[in-house]
């Protein structure tokens, strides 16, 4: 991994992630309830819940896009606090995917893959060109490369925003409910690509309401209500044997259809 | 199993494109604005035949004086303007030194020989011309119009005058007001409360008073804080109170088009480790930049015609200058063929921004599927 010049600051067989009695409120709102959560290297973690749980919160927080008021966040040896330094540092090492893409609409879909590697990893332009179409390769969309977001649909764009990510050579992969502004006939590309990453080793936190997905390639899924982690468990327990009362009644609601 | 097979597309019938078909449904599409058509036509062939003929076809062209026109009372006395046009143009100094006027004439052809590739598509080196046109240019146009860099008489500032001045005013407006404008803009929008008042003071303050105000207040109240014999050039005062305004418009302008660009694009960029200045840069400026094109030469356009309000200080821009030429005992009178010759200046400038704002905004808008 040429292109990645700093090694981990974590030692073999710790978390990348580290998240300890997370508290965070929005105004009076409590958001986020003494969460505890451990992710270790190359785990594939499915978040799901009812909407307003707290979920999509949850991992904002961990490339600080939202601040938290108590607790501790530790991602790759890397305390999260005020200091913009270290939340740069991390947000470097972690790539996110948002439900509604976030392409830069100014620039076309080679730029956006390219920006943050020569700008923050500094990396040439030239290789940082020859990196992106790798992974445009990897989402299957090289032929997209010069054209803008808007002219591609919203399967092609969320493709692009994965490749903008794995761009930066990440160590972790948060994904923000990547599917549901997707049309039902382009959902398919984008899990294909995800699964494809699952596959590959990569640590991931998915925000997602994909169960087919959850149950394919995730190491653990967790359950989310209040804004407090109700229940967690490997795929199979988890489906087939919910413990809590709350579990059960969310998944009879998403199976159902 | 069945196949989904496509129908072609057709083309809409006669009935709906065509000019007979356009000018049924715009010129006479109801009674109300079939006679709203009549009308109107009846009024074009009322005054405009009339306004040609005293405009162009019976006007007076040539002479060297007034006895050409007062022979010739019904066409329009363009003569006036052709005799009076150094000083319109380029002032006073300029007007009475005719072996002086090659200096504003090259300084605007340098201008427009900058200009034009610059608008031009597809030319080569433009950032080079760019740069050029903001700092080898302002500073050659100055040697040339001063002349003491370049060992010719000196026009002072205060000789300056016409469009020359208008052309000045603006410029310096526009250039300056335009990077301080987006620094104000983001300092608005900062999370540091000091800088966000100081900016909120800064923009309320210039933009709530008027522009006629503050050339006054320049010019009379700036010296005031300096120590006595410090002679601040009037031009230079009347620079810094359009800047201190235009930059205020300007900032608000672009604020609306920063408070465009969805909350999403703030957090890719972000997410990305990209910190706030190259956020900024790389990100949100040119996306709201765009967004704020309309707004910003809207300004600009406004800041072009209002130097004119510099005559409350004495200066003597364009319109200013036509309507002292037009009172001069030579060409008392002639105020109207003063005003249409300003008017058409300030227009065809005024029209240039507007359309080339148009093109730029066409060129950025990379939502269109067919570019």
């Amino acid at each position: 991994m040429s292109s990645n010049p700093s090694e981990s600051k974590i030692q073999a067989g710790e978390p990348i992630i580290r998240i300890q009695s997370l508290n965070k409120w929005y105004g009076q709102f409590h958001v986020l309830k003494d969460i505890d959560l451990e992710v270790a290297k190359g785990e594939r973690i499915v978040i799901c819940g009812p909407s307003g749980s707290g979920k999509s919160t949850l991992i904002r927080c961990i490339n600080r896009l939202e601040s938290h008021q108590e607790g501790s966040i530790v991602v790759d040896g890397i305390e999260l606090t005020e200091d913009t330094k270290h939340i740069n540092d991390v947000r470097r090492e972690v790539g996110m995917v948002f439900q509604h893409f976030n392409l830069f609409p100014h620039l076309t879909v080679l730029e956006n893959c390219t920006l943050a590697p020569i700008w923050v990893r500094k990396t040439s332009k030239r290789e940082a060109e020859e990196i992106a179409m790798r992974f445009l390769e990897r989402v299957k969309i090289p032929e997209q490369a010069l054209k803008y977001p808007g002219q591609l649909s919203g399967g092609q764009q969320q493709r692009v925003a994965i490749a903008r990510s794995l761009c930066m050579n990440p160590r972790v992969m948060l994904f923000d409910e990547p599917t549901s502004a997707l049309d039902p006939e382009m959902i398919a590309e984008v899990l294909d690509v995800m699964v494809g990453l699952a596959d590959e080793g990569m640590t991931m936190l998915c925000v997602t309401h994909e169960m087919g997905f959850a149950r394919k390639v995730a190491d653990r899924v967790i359950f989310m209500d209040g804004g407090e982690i109700i229940e967690q468990n490997v795929p199979e327990e988890f489906f087939n044997n919910p413990r809590n009362e709350r579990t059960k009644l969310f998944l009879s609601q998403i199976l159902q259809h | 199993m069945d196949t989904f097979a496509p129908k072609p597309s057709r083309k809409p019938p006669l009935s709906a494109v065509g000019p007979i078909a356009w000018v049924r449904a715009n010129l006479f599409n109801s009674t109300t604005s079939s006679l709203m058509t009549l009308v109107f036509f009846y009024l074009l062939w009322l005054y405009i035949p009339p306004f040609i003929n005293w405009a162009f076809l019976s006007a007076n062209w040539t002479g060297l004086d007034r006895t050409v026109c007062e022979a010739n009372p019904a066409g329009a006395c363009w003569t006036f303007i052709n005799v009076r046009l150094e000083q319109i143009l380029f002032g006073l100094y300029f007007g009475a030194n005719p072996d002086e006027v090659w200096r504003p004439i090259v300084g605007f052809i340098l201008f427009f020989g900058l200009l034009i590739p610059l608008i031009v598509e597809g030319t080569p080196y433009k950032k080079w011309i760019a740069l050029s046109m903001l700092t080898i240019f302002p500073l050659v146009f100055f040697a040339l119009i001063h002349g003491e860099w370049i060992g010719r008489p000196v026009a002072n500032t205060s000789q300056w005058g016409g469009f020359l001045l208008t052309f000045v005013l603006a410029f310096v407006g526009i250039l300056l007001a335009l990077p301080l404008g987006i620094l104000l803009a983001l300092g608005r929008r900062s999370e540091m409360p000091v800088i966000r008042t100081m900016c909120v003071l800064y923009i309320e303050f210039w933009r709530g008073t008027p522009l006629i105000t503050i050339l006054f207040m320049a010019s009379v109240m700036l010296p005031l804080f300096f120590p006595a014999g410090v002679e601040f050039d009037k031009v230079v005062r009347a620079m810094i109170g359009i800047t201190m305004f235009q930059s205020a418009y300007t900032a608000e302008a672009i604020r609306g088009g920063l408070a465009a660009i969805p909350k999403g694009q703030y957090e890719a960029a972000a997410a990305l480790g990209l910190g706030y200045w190259r956020r900024t840069v790389f990100i949100i400026l040119p996306q709201a930049l765009k967004i704020s094109i309309p707004g910003i030469v809207n300004t600009f356009i406004a800041l072009f015609k209002d130097t004119s309000l510099v005559s409350i200080i004495g200066l003597l821009d364009l319109l200013n200058m036509a309507q002292s030429a037009a009172r001069s005992i030579e060409w008392k009178g002639y105020d109207i063929e003063g005003y249409l010759f300003t008017g058409l200046i300030f227009w065809m400038f005024c029209y240039g921004m507007s359309r080339y704002s148009q093109v730029i905004e066409r060129k950025l808008d990379t939502n269109r599927r067919d570019n």
